[in-house]
C-alpha cells in the first residue's frame, strides 16, 4: 500500500487514476481560462473563433484591450500599492511578533498568543465590517470631540492596508516564528558572548538566519493582500483594487479582458509561486 | 540567564509595542464595537435586543444560518475525504522524484486569485460556457443546461477553492509518518481499512484539524463563491450581512449577524476541537 | 536426527538498479536458534531482512520459512515478525494497545487477549506498563515493547534489526543480556542484524558476518574469533594487530616473513608456502605475550618501546612500538599485577607464537580495503 509494500495493480492504476482526475480538476478551470484570453470572440465562450491578442493589446472600437482599458489598469495599480505597503507592513510587525512570541517571556503571553492567532479563525468579512465600524465610530468621536475629521478613517486606502493588515501579519508571524523556533539560540549567547549587545546580536546572527523566511512571509503577505475580497469589500473606498474591479465585472457580464487579466496573474502567480517553493525547496536539502 | 537580570530590557518592549498596538487596535477594539452595535436600535442607538430578536424570528435569517452552517460542515468533511488519499499518494506512494512535481503542480493554482478560479469554473459550467458547449457539440445533449448556480455547483466550488488548506497540512504530517509504521502494522496482519483507521488517521489527527478548522473558516466566512455560483434565492449568510449592511445600510442588525457568525464559528472549532481531543494551539501549529 | 530448519534461504538477490545489495546468499538457521548478520554499515543487512520478512521481493532465489517456500506470501502471511530498526511502535496508542495489535487483527477478542498480552509483558519484565504511553518509556523499555508485540503472535522466526543501535552504551550492554535471556526462554528463533560485534559474540549461537552483499564467513563466535577465513572477519571481529609482510627465504630455505623495516618472523609450520607475495598476518592483543620466555624454537620475540599504557580494567592494554619503527601494536596487559612495573617509554620484550597468527594473501582483500 505503500512504495515498499506489495501491492496489486488495480490498487495502484486506481490510485493513480484518482490523481489524474485530481489534476484536471484542479487545472480545468485555470486552463480554459487562460485559452480563451485568445479567442476572437466578444464572449469569453466557444467556439473558438480565432486566434488574437486584442484583449491584450485592442484600441477599439471594438474590442479594448487590458493594456488600453484604464479602469482595469487603475485597479492593477491600486491593488499593487495596497500589496506592497501590506507586504512590508505586516512582515516587519510578523517579525517583531515572532520574536516576542518565541524568545522573550512575559505576563499573558499565552492570551496575547490566543490573540494573535484568533484572525486565523474570525472570517474576513466579520473583520471588514468590524474594522469599519469602529474606523467610522474612531472618526466620529474625533470629530465631536476634537472638531478634527480624519479622511483616512473613512473607506480609503489606509483602510484597505489597516484590513489586510490586520489577518496577515498572523499568517507571516507564523511563517517566520517556524523557522526562529528551530534557530540555535547558543548562536546568539556565543555572539553575546563575543561582545554583541542585543540588537547586534539579532541583526547580525538571529535576521540572517531569518531571511528566507522573512522573504517567504513577504510573498505570501502580498499575494494574499492582492487577491483579498473579503476584507477589502468593506473597507474600499474611490479607489477600488483589482478584485472588487474583477467581482463587479463578473458579476455584470464579462468579455474576454478578464481572461486577459487572468492570463498574467496566473503566469505571475505561477511564477512567483515556483520561485519560493524552490527556495522552500533547496532550504529544506 | 544574563538577559533576564538586565534592568531595562529594550528589545522586549520594541517587540511589545508594535504587536500590542496591533492586536489591540486592529483586533480587540474592533470586535468590541462590534459587539456594542449589535446591542443598539438602529434608529434610537440605545441599548436593545431587536437586533438579535429579529434573527431568530425572521425565519429567512436563521435558515440561511443554519443551511451555511451544514453547508460549511458538508464541504469540510468533503474536502477532507478528498485530501487524505491525494496527500498519502503524494507523500506515500508516487517515487520521490514525482513527488516534488506533484507537490508544486497542487499548490500553484492555489496561489491563484479565489475570484479567476471562481470565473473560471464559471465560464466552464455556464449555460453559454465550454462545457455545455462541448457536450452538445458532441452530441451528449441535445441543448445546453445550465450547471451554474445550483447547490451542487455551489459546493463543488467550495470544494475547490479551499481544497490547499487541507491537502497542505495533511501532507506535513503524514509526510512525518515513519513508513516503517505502517510496515510495522502490516507485518502484524492489519489490513488496509484498519491501518487507514488505527495508525494513518489518528496520527494526522492535528493535520486533520488544522485543515479542517482553517477550511471550515474559510467556507464560513466565504463571499465570492456563494454569490457567483449558488442559487440565485438561496442566499449564504455572508451575504445577509453584506445586505444589512451596504444595502440597507442597517449596520447595528448588520452587527448582530457578525456576531452570530464569529459566535457559530468559535463554537463549532470548540466542539470539533473537544471531540478530537485536540488543542487549538497544537492545532493551529 | 537432524534439527528443523526454521529458516532456510537460497541464492538470495537483490539488486538496487545496478547496484547488488544483496549477492546470492545461502543459508539455512535451525529451530530455537539465535544466528547473527554481522556486518559494517550498508553492507545489505536491512535488505536481507526485509526480503526475509516480505517487505522486498528478492530478485532471485528464494526464503523457505518451516519448509515452506514464501514465494508471492505478503509480509502479514508469514510466520515472521520484524522489529524495526527504528522499533516503530505506533505513538498512537499506549503499551497495551501496542502489544494487543496484532492480536486483534487475528480476530483475538476479550479475556484471552488480555492473558496474553499481561504474560507477554511480565516475560519482558514490563508488567504494570500496559497503560503507558509508548512516549514516556525509555530506549530499553521500548525496545522490549517492540519485542513483545512480535513475540505475543507467536512467530516461527523474529526478525530483529539492529534493536539496540539507538541505545547508550551502557544499556546496549544489559539489553545484549536480556534479550539472550528472552530468547533462550521463549525459544523462539531469532534473526538478529547488529554491526556490533559484540553483541553479535555474546548473544549469537551462530554468526554470518557480512560484507557487500554477501557472507564471508558463518560459524559459532569462537570460531570466528579463533579462526577467520577472511582477512574482513579477523578485522572486523574483534581486536587484531596487523603486519603487512613478504615473504622471503633465508640461506637455510627457509621460509620468513618480513617487514619492510626488515624484521623477519618466524611463520607457523602449518602455513602454506607456495606463493612468495605479499600478505597481511594478524596476531590477536591477547597472543602477544610481555617479556616471555621462550617456549619453543620458532617462537617470535621483538623489542619495543611502550608508548601508552591503556587502562581499561581487565581490558586494560599497552601500545607500544616495535624498535626502529613507526607501526603500533597493541598488547594485552593482564591485571594480575605481574607487570605493575611496566611504564611508558619503557623498552620491553613481546612475543608470540606463530601458530596463533593468522594470514591472508593482500591480494585476496581488495575490495574490501575502503570500507573498514
Ligand atoms: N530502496 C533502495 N534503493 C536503492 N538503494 C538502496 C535501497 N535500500 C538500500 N539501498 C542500498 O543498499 C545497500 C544496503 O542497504 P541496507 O539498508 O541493507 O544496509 P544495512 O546493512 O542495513 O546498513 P545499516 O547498518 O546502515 O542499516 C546500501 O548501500 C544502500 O544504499
Ligand atoms: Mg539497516
Amino acid at each position: 500500500m505503500i512504495r515498499t509494500l506489495p501491492s496489486s495493480k488495480i490498487y495502484k492504476a486506481g490510485f493513480r487514476l484518482f490523481i489524474v482526475i485530481f489534476l484536471v480538476f484542479l487545472f480545468a478551470p485555470l486552463i480554459i481560462t487562460m485559452i480563451l484570453a485568445f479567442n476572437d470572440s466578444m464572449f469569453p465562450s466557444l467556439p473558438w473563433k480565432g486566434f488574437t491578442l486584442d484583449w491584450f493589446f485592442g484600441k477599439g472600437p471594438k474590442i479594448i484591450g487590458l493594456f488600453n482599458d484604464s479602469f482595469n489598469l487603475r485597479g492593477i495599480a491600486t491593488s499593487f500599492k495596497v500589496a506592497v505597503s501590506v507586504s512590508l507592513l505586516s512582515t516587519m510587525v510578523g517579525t517583531l511578533a515572532a520574536f516576542l512570541f518565541e524568545q522573550e517571556n512575559f505576563r499573558f503571553k499565552g492570551a496575547l498568543y490566543f490573540l494573535m492567532i484568533a484572525p486565523l479563525v474570525i472570517p474576513g468579512v466579520i473583520l471588514g465590517i468590524s474594522i469599519l465600524l469602529f474606523t467610522n465610530s474612531l472618526s466620529i468621536f474625533i470629530e465631536d470631540t476634537f472638531g478634527i475629521y480624519l479622511k483616512f478613517l473613512t473607506p480609503s486606502f489606509g483602510l484597505v492596508v489597516l484590513g489586510q493588515f490586520s489577518f496577515i501579519t498572523t499568517i507571516v508571524t507564523m511563517i517566520i516564528s517556524a523557522r526562529l523556533r528551530k534557530f540555535d539560540r547558543t548562536l546568539e549567547e556565543a555572539a553575546a558572548n563575543l561582545g554583541a549587545n542585543r540588537f547586534q546580536v539579532i541583526w547580525f546572527i538571529t535576521l540572517k538566519y531569518l531571511r528566507p523566511s522573512i522573504i517567504g512571509g513577504a510573498a505570501i503577505a502580498f499575494l494574499m493582500s492582492f487577491e483579498n475580497f473579503n476584507t477589502t469589500l468593506f473597507l474600499v473606498g474611490s479607489q477600488s483594487t483589482l478584485p472588487i474591479n474583477l467581482y463587479q465585472q463578473v458579476r455584470d457580464g464579462s468579455t474576454p479582458v478578464i481572461n486577459a487579466i487572468s492570463f498574467i496573474l496566473i503566469i505571475t502567480t505561477s511564477i512567483v509561486a515556483v520561485a519560493t517553493l524552490n527556495r522552500g525547496g533547496s532550504r529544506k536539502s | 540567564m544574563k538577559s533576564d537580570r538586565q534592568p531595562i530590557r529594550w528589545s522586549f518592549f520594541i517587540f511589545f509595542i508594535p504587536v500590542f498596538l496591533w492586536l489591540f487596535l486592529l483586533i480587540v477594539l474592533p470586535h468590541l464595537e462590534l459587539l456594542r452595535m449589535s446591542f443598539l436600535g438602529s434608529r434610537t442607538s440605545t441599548f436593545t435586543l431587536n437586533n438579535y430578536k429579529a434573527f431568530f424570528t425572521e425565519p429567512i435569517y436563521w435558515l440561511t444560518f443554519v443551511r451555511t452552517a451544514m453547508y460549511s460542515i458538508l464541504v469540510t468533511f468533503i474536502v477532507l475525504v478528498i485530501s487524505l488519499p491525494v496527500a498519502f499518494y503524494i507523500t506515500k506512494i508516487s517515487s520521490f522524484k514525482l513527488q516534488g512535481l506533484l507537490m508544486v503542480l497542487i499548490l500553484v493554482p492555489f496561489w491563484v486569485s479565489e475570484l479567476i478560479r471562481v470565473y473560471g469554473w464559471m465560464i466552464l459550467l455556464r449555460e453559454s460556457g465550454v462545457l455545455n458547449s462541448f457536450l452538445v457539440g458532441i452530441g451528449i445533449f441535445k441543448e445546453p443546461v445550465e450547471m451554474l448556480y445550483n447547490d451542487v455547483t455551489m459546493v463543488m466550488g467550495l470544494v475547490y477553492t479551499s481544497m490547499l488548506f487541507m491537502v497542505v497540512p495533511i501532507i506535513g504530517v503524514m509526510g512525518n509518518l515513519d513508513d516503517s509504521l505502517i510496515e510495522a502494522a502490516h507485518d502484524l496482519g492489519a489490513k488496509k481499512i484498519v491501518i487507514w483507521k488505527e495508525i494513518i488517521i489518528p496520527y494526522c489527527m492535528p493535520g486533520i484539524m488544522s485543515g479542517s478548522i482553517i477550511v471550515f473558516m474559510l467556507v464560513l466566512g466565504s463571499y465570492l463563491t456563494p454569490k457567483l455560483m449558488g442559487g440565485k434565492n438561496a442566499l449564504w449568510f455572508t451575504e445577509q450581512i453584506y445586505n444589512q449592511i451596504i444595502v440597507y445600510f442597517n449596520w447595528n442588525q448588520g452587527s448582530a449577524f457578525g456576531f452570530l457568525l464569529l459566535l457559530l464559528s468559535s463554537l463549532i472549532i470548540w466542539i470539533a476541537l473537544k471531540l478530537t481531543r485536540q488543542e487549538f494551539s497544537k492545532v493551529v501549529k | 536426527m537432524q534439527a528443523a530448519l526454521s529458516l532456510s534461504v537460497k541464492n538470495l538477490t537483490k539488486m538496487f538498479g545496478n547496484f547488488t545489495a544483496v549477492d546470492n546468499l545461502t543459508f539455512d538457521v535451525e529451530d530455537g536458534k539465535f544466528f547473527s548478520i554481522l556486518g559494517p554499515s550498508g553492507c545489505g543487512k536491512t535488505t536481507l531482512l526485509r526480503m526475509i520478512a516480505g517487505f522486498y521481493q528478492p530478485d532471485n532465489g528464494s526464503v523457505m520459512i518451516q519448509n515452506k517456500d514464501m514465494k508471492g506470501i505478503p509480509p502479514d502471511k508469514r510466520p515472521v515478525n520484524l522489529v524495526f530498526q527504528q522499533l516503530a511502535l505506533f505513538p498512537m496508542m499506549n503499551v497495551y494497545e501496542n502489544i494487543a495489535f496484532g492480536l486483534k487483527r487475528r480476530g483475538e477478542r476479550g479475556p484471552e487477549v488480555k492473558k496474553k498480552v499481561n504474560i507477554m509483558l511480565e516475560r519482558v519484565g514490563l508488567p504494570e506498563y500496559g497503560s503507558k504511553k509508548v512516549t514516556q518509556l525509555s530506549g530499553g523499555q521500548k525496545q522490549r515493547v517492540a519485542i513483545a508485540r512480535c513475540l505475543v503472535l507467536e512467530p516461527e522466526v523474529l526478525l530483529l534489526d539492529e534493536p539496540l543501535g539507538a541505545l547508550d552504551a551502557k544499556l546496549r550492554e544489559h539489553m545484549k543480556v536480556e534479550l539472550k535471556k528472552l530468547q533462550v526462554k521463549v525459544g523462539t528463533t531469532f534473526v538478529y542484524i547488529t554491526h556490533d560485534q559484540s553483541e553479535a559474540m555474546v548473544m549469537s549461537d551462530y554468526v554470518a558476518v557480512m560484507n557487500s552483499g554477501h557472507f564471508e564467513q558463518l560459524d559459532t563466535p569462537q570460531t570466528l574469533y579463533n579462526s577467520p577465513a577472511s582477512s574482513f572477519v579477523t578485522q572486523f571481529v574483534g581486536e587484531n594487530n596487523k603486519f603487512s609482510v613478504n615473504l622471503v627465504k633465508d640461506e637455510s630455505n627457509v621460509f620468513f616473513a618480513e617487514t619492510k623495516e626488515g624484521f623477519r618472523y618466524h611463520l607457523s609450520d602449518s602455513f602454506n608456502l607456495q606463493d612468495s607475495e605479499s600478505f597481511d598476518m594478524f596476531v590477536r592483543p591477547e597472543a602477544m605475550i610481555i617479556n616471555p620466555s621462550r617456549p619453543k624454537p620458532n617462537f617470535n620475540i621483538i623489542n619495543a618501546d611502550v608508548k601508552a599504557i591503556l587502562f581499561d580494567g581487565g581490558n586494560s592494554r599497552l601500545l607500544v612500538t616495535p624498535e626502529k619503527s613507526e607501526e603500533e601494536l597493541i598488547v594485552a596487559l593482564p591485571q594480575n599485577r605481574q607487570f605493575d612495573y611496566i611504564q611508558a617509554k619503557d623498552s620491553i620484550k613481546i612475543g608470540w607464537d606463530p601458530d596463533a597468527a593468522v594470514y591472508f594473501k593482500q591480494a585476496d582483500e581488495r575490495i574490501y580495503k575502503d570500507e573498514i
